[in-house]
């Protein structure tokens, strides 16, 4: 990866960034009685955080990969650590949905944070600041940081406005993913040693630990798995992102976080934590780890169907909707991890579009679910029924969000889910079949749960009167559903904006994957469906990967594994209007 | 002839005349000056120990390392360090002690001429290049802290700490006077350069000389209360003054931790694999038993006293790995750790009053609603005792740990990470009492000294600006670092 100036002229990142934090220091300094003061200054900044952010990508270079927006400082120069910040295709949409969500997410607790409303601004905004670093920080040593540093918020906003075993969930959530990042600073720190030494130069400069090749031969061998050197660093990292994503054995934390967590939380933990994993997992394991990335694939897609499948069969279980919804995460999220190990654009895209997407429409679940417990302080499904009756609004925009969440065509999670089945279709056909089903489910636990609550006769006698959404409810949850059908009606904006920066990514992986027999089948695939479809990728300088893969093409056709590079090429016949993602919708 | 003593000795030794000069002075004062408020007496003690802390820090531009006393006694700059370290707890520690002396009735004048005999002590271990001045240093610090941990002459849990810190503490030292007279014997000179040459020469496999490293890493274990040594430790930190508490965790288990870098990667450099290894076996067994019992305590003292222990075992990495970058980073960690600790410390003397202690990790509940700031404070303090960004506790573990992954112990920082994130469960009960229970009816009472905020806003100050801006003093610590280890 490259880097290109800053063409604003003026350090925007840091700006959105520590806009937030801005409004702590003057937030600290109102009186505490003053709730009115305190949550619209709240609100304020971090609309302010998101107002700033709009000039991201109306200034973003879409036809490059180099990371933008660049701001660089020496920080510990003994030890080489920089403030580096940056913003490239992977990271852009993901600072968008964060800025995006985070005034919603004051928003909607106005009146539901009801005792200690200072502190829980401040803690909502420390945790902007937090979630935002991680995605615009290019330095290990500063990605560190504000990962760690985000837990803190939200282990306060679980703990303080929670609910039912809130003590429990929140330490809970504190402990596994602390786990999970001391083991991630041990990758790093292998990083820094091995690369400071093959260099000479000792960085945490992320772009420039992305330059040296890691040694891929094994070096220890463990339960009878070789394992080299770029298996265990990549382990260590993935240990980690698993954990956030969260992935099948490492989920548990979800429910009980998620669940207990006020709406806000639950919100921001859905919308943007669990993308910091998958977002882990693109900007690091991929690009600096190609060999064990190719190695781990059979993994990964092992755990993401279990997820896939196993999430969604929970989600048919769960007496209480929040839980439920939890869960669903589990699901979708298997998707996204699915979509990006396929390494061909339209998984690798799918994957990432598909993260705005749980984004915006579980978050809006979950303020579905926070408006309901609002008025009736409950979320059994069995004390609802009939909603829709005294609340047509509420039970439309639920819908909305609810197809939204479903994949329903002309609403966005379709356009994510539909790449993702591409990519992985064109890596193993059953891949894809088994990934189907959990869609499949999907639509059934979320139709049931609208037909439980929704429809019906009003079976509970409080339920009749209960009154429907004023502005700033329907303000919550309207912006949502616009980007919903924003994405679900014309993606090709927010695709061509991480075009670049995935082919970049795929390219890189797929030189890990040029020296392997198992690599060079996908490589072929992927070459001839992205090929064409992503001028995207050819345009840039110099992109070896794909004449690289075109000529393995002889070699592919004799081995054994051809079928799939021949039914890569058909794949990318019959979908051939799928190649412009943009146009899936328009046809 | 040259004379004994001359000028240029002197001014080398000026930071520690300074402290004896103020603690003889606090004696005397003590006794001419008539009145019943003695407070202004730690103002003297900390304007003396503030003075010798501008001189230690003026040396630290001086040459790399000057000899005086003939050779017993060495300025460099890895003792300016931890002088550095030393002199900053004992100021707080000071300020922390006010209103506590007043409080419980002690006698303010003895305690401060003590606490500045025990700083003298921690000083002379850290600049000491001889085995007699190591002992003469480090009996100076432990005749004096038997005495500060008996303080409370009434109080019997106070008396059975000390007693055992005393008992432990004599059996220690005589442990380590043992190791010093088979290394003399084996070598002939006191001298610990003196005593890398003769070994040197001599065979590595000597049963002696194995015996005399195993006599000084046990004596200078008991020092550093690493585990098996750490009996006395949780009933001493319980029941001694927690002012002195804080001392004993700030200032003179580090002073231990110093002679033990030193003497080893000085005086031993030939058996460097076989104590790298015993310190490794030494640092996993302190964390980690350290960290799991401290989950089970309910008095927040003793919880500290088993973080004390278990920060130990991290500190400890420095000596395994030996390497410059090794005790670069103990230095910069002691650094951290006491300024975080003494913090912890002092937040539990702000909850007590009079005859309440404060030292329940339940008498913390609520106190986010009673004290935001104060709650606040003791979040940055916990925070930084589990390594978490932005506070100076994780740039120093960031820097030790990453010493011995540089020096190839994957294993030790594997056990070490998860310790460390083990620590966060018995931490953040204490935030979980702070923030996440309602307010006891009956409220909490908050110390209202001065000189106590004065002392939390300075070891906070560090503890969050060393998070921040550590660059110059990872600097420096590297750079004084540089004379000990290769």
């Amino acid at each position: 990866m490259t880097e290109q100036g800053n063409i604003l002229g003026f350090p925007i990142l840091s700006l959105i960034t520590f806009l937030p934090v801005v409004g702590v220091i003057l937030l600290l300094l109102v009186g505490r009685e003053r709730v009115r003061v305190i949550r619209n200054l709240a609100f304020l900044f971090s609309l302010g955080s998101f107002a700033a952010s709009l000039l991201l990508p109306l200034y973003y270079d879409r036809s490059t990969a180099a990371v933008q927006f660049v701001e660089r400082l020496h920080w510990i120069p003994t030890i080489g650590v920089t403030y580096f910040f940056g913003l490239d295709g992977i990271s852009l949409w993901l600072v968008m949905l964060t800025t995006f969500l985070s005034p919603i997410a004051v928003l909607c607790s106005y009146e539901s944070i009801k005792h200690r409303t200072k502190e829980f601004y401040i803690f909502l905004l420390i945790l902007e600041t937090g979630m935002l670093g991680v995605f615009v920080a290019l330095d290990f040593f500063l990605f560190y940081v504000f990962w760690e540093v985000m837990l803190v918020p939200m282990y306060f906003l679980i703990g303080v406005w929670g609910s039912d075993r809130r003590l429990y969930s929140a330490i809970k959530f504190f402990l596994y993913t602390l786990f999970g990042s001391v083991i991630m600073l041990l990758g790093i720190l292998a990083v820094y040693f091995y690369a400071g030494g093959q260099t000479g130069r000792y960085t945490f400069d992320v772009l420039q630990l992305m330059r040296v090749a890691y040694p891929n031969a094994p070096v220890i061998n463990f339960l009878g798995v070789a394992l080299s050197f770029q298996d265990l660093v990549w382990l260590a990292f993935a240990l980690s992102f698993a954990i956030k994503v969260p992935m099948f054995p490492f989920h548990t934390w979800l429910p009980d976080a998620h669940t207990d967590a006020p709406t806000a939380g639950s919100v921001i933990l859905a919308g943007v934590l669990l993308k910091m994993g998958a977002y882990g997992f693109l900007r690091f394991n991929l690009p600096m780890f190609p060999e064990a990335s190719q190695h781990f694939v059979p993994l990964i897609f092992v755990l993401s169907i279990i997820a896939i499948i196993y999430g969604a069969m929970v989600c048919m279980v769960q007496p209480d909707m929040k839980r439920l919804i939890a869960y669903s995460s589990v699901s979708h999220m298997g998707f996204v991890m699915l979509g990006m190990f396929a390494f061909n654009p339209q998984g690798v895209q799918g994957s990432l579009l598909q993260m705005i997407n749980h984004g915006l429409s579980t978050g809006g679940l979950f303020l579905v679910v926070g408006l309901i417990y609002d008025r009736r302080h409950t979320r059994l499904i069995s004390e609802l029924g009939g909603i829709s009756r005294p609340m047509p609004v509420f039970a439309t925009l639920f819908a909305i969000i609810m197809f939204a969440s479903m994949g329903l065509p002309g609403l966005n999670g379709f356009i994510g889910e539909f790449l993702i089945l591409l990519g992985a279709f064109q890596v193993r056909w059953w891949w894809g079949a088994f990934a189907v089903t959990g869609i499949i489910l999907g639509a059934a636990y979320m139709l049931w749960l609208y037909q439980r609550t929704m429809f019906g006769e009003v079976t509970k006698e409080e339920n009749k009167s209960l009154p429907d959404l004023d502005a700033r409810e329907m303000a919550t949850l309207l912006p949502i559903i616009a980007f919903c059908f924003w994405i679900g009606l014309y993606p090709a904006p927010f695709l061509k904006a991480m075009e670049a920066s995935v082919a970049n990514v795929i390219q890189t992986v797929e030189k890990g994957a040029a020296g392997k027999a198992v690599g060079a089948k996908q490589a072929a695939a992927t070459g001839q469906v992205g090929n064409p479809a992503h001028p995207g990728g050819t345009r840039q300088s110099g992109n070896p990967a794909i004449g690289q893969s075109g000529n393995q093409e002889p070699q592919i056709a004799q081995s054994p594994d051809r079928q799939i590079a021949i039914l890569g090429s058909r794949l990318s016949a019959t979908h051939a209007a799928a190649r412009v993602p943009g146009s899936v919708v328009a046809r | 002839m040259t004379p004994l003593v001359n000028l240029a000795d002197l001014a080398l030794a000026a930071p520690e005349i300074v402290i004896t000069v103020t603690g003889l002075l606090v004696l005397l004062l003590d006794v001419a000056v008539r009145g019943r408020n003695r407070g202004w007496l730690g103002g003297v003690s900390v304007v003396g120990v503030t003075v010798a802390l501008g001189l230690v820090l003026r040396q630290t531009a001086g040459p790399a390392r000057s000899l005086a006393f003939s050779g017993l006694h060495v300025v460099d700059n890895y003792a300016n360090f931890f002088k550095v370290v030393f002199l900053l707890s004992t100021i707080i520690v000071i300020l922390l002690s006010a209103r506590t002396l007043q409080e419980q009735g002690m006698a303010v004048g003895e305690f401060n001429a003590l606490l500045l005999f025990a700083t003298l002590g921690t000083m002379l271990m850290a600049s000491a290049v001889d085995l007699l001045s190591l002992f003469v240093g480090l009996e100076t610090m432990a005749v004096s802290t038997y005495a500060l941990c008996g303080f409370l002459k009434g109080d019997q849990r106070c008396n059975e700490g000390a007693l055992k810190y005393l008992l432990m503490g004599v059996f220690s030292t005589g442990v380590v006077l043992y190791g010093m007279v088979l290394l003399y014997g084996f070598a002939g000179s006191t001298n610990l350069e003196a005593i890398a040459r003769a070994i040197g020469m001599g065979t590595f496999s000597n049963p002696a000389l194995l015996m005399a490293m195993v006599l000084l890493a046990a004596g200078f274990g008991f020092k550093i209360a690493a585990v098996p040594f750490h009996m006395y430790l949780p009933d001493m930190y319980e029941g001694a003054p927690t002012p002195v508490v804080a001392f004993m965790a700030g200032a003179a288990e580090l002073a231990g931790l110093a002679v033990l870098v030193r003497v080893f990667l000085w005086a031993l450099p030939g058996l460097q694999a076989d104590w790298s290894l015993l310190f490794w076996v030494l640092a996993v067994l302190t964390m980690t038993i350290g960290n799991l019992v401290a989950i089970a305590q309910a008095n927040i003292k003793r919880m500290l006293a088993y973080s004390t222990i278990a920060h130990m075992g991290y500190l400890l990495i420095g000596p395994v790995v030996g390497s410059q970058l090794g005790v670069a980073a103990v230095l910069f960690y002691s650094l951290v750790y006491a300024c975080m600790t003494i913090g912890a410390f002092g937040m539990v003397i702000l909850l007590a009053r009079g005859t309440v202690p404060g030292d329940q990790i339940d008498d913390f509940t609520g106190l986010a609603q009673r004290s935001p700031l104060a709650a606040a404070i003791m979040l940055l303090f916990l925070l930084s005792l589990t390594g978490i960004p932005p506070t100076a506790g994780f740039v120093g573990k960031f820097y030790l740990f990453a010493a011995a992954v540089d020096a190839g112990y994957i294993w030790l920082v594997l056990i070490a990470v998860i310790n460390s994130a083990i620590s966060l469960f018995y931490y953040m009960r204490v935030v979980m009492v702070m923030y996440m229970r309602d307010l006891p009816p009956q409220g909490i009472a908050l110390s209202r000294s001065p000189a106590l905020y004065l002392a939390l806003f300075l070891a906070a100050a560090v503890t969050l600006l060393l998070g921040i801006f550590p660059g110059p003093v990872l600097e420096f610590a590297k750079a004084s670092a540089a004379g000990i280890a290769g």
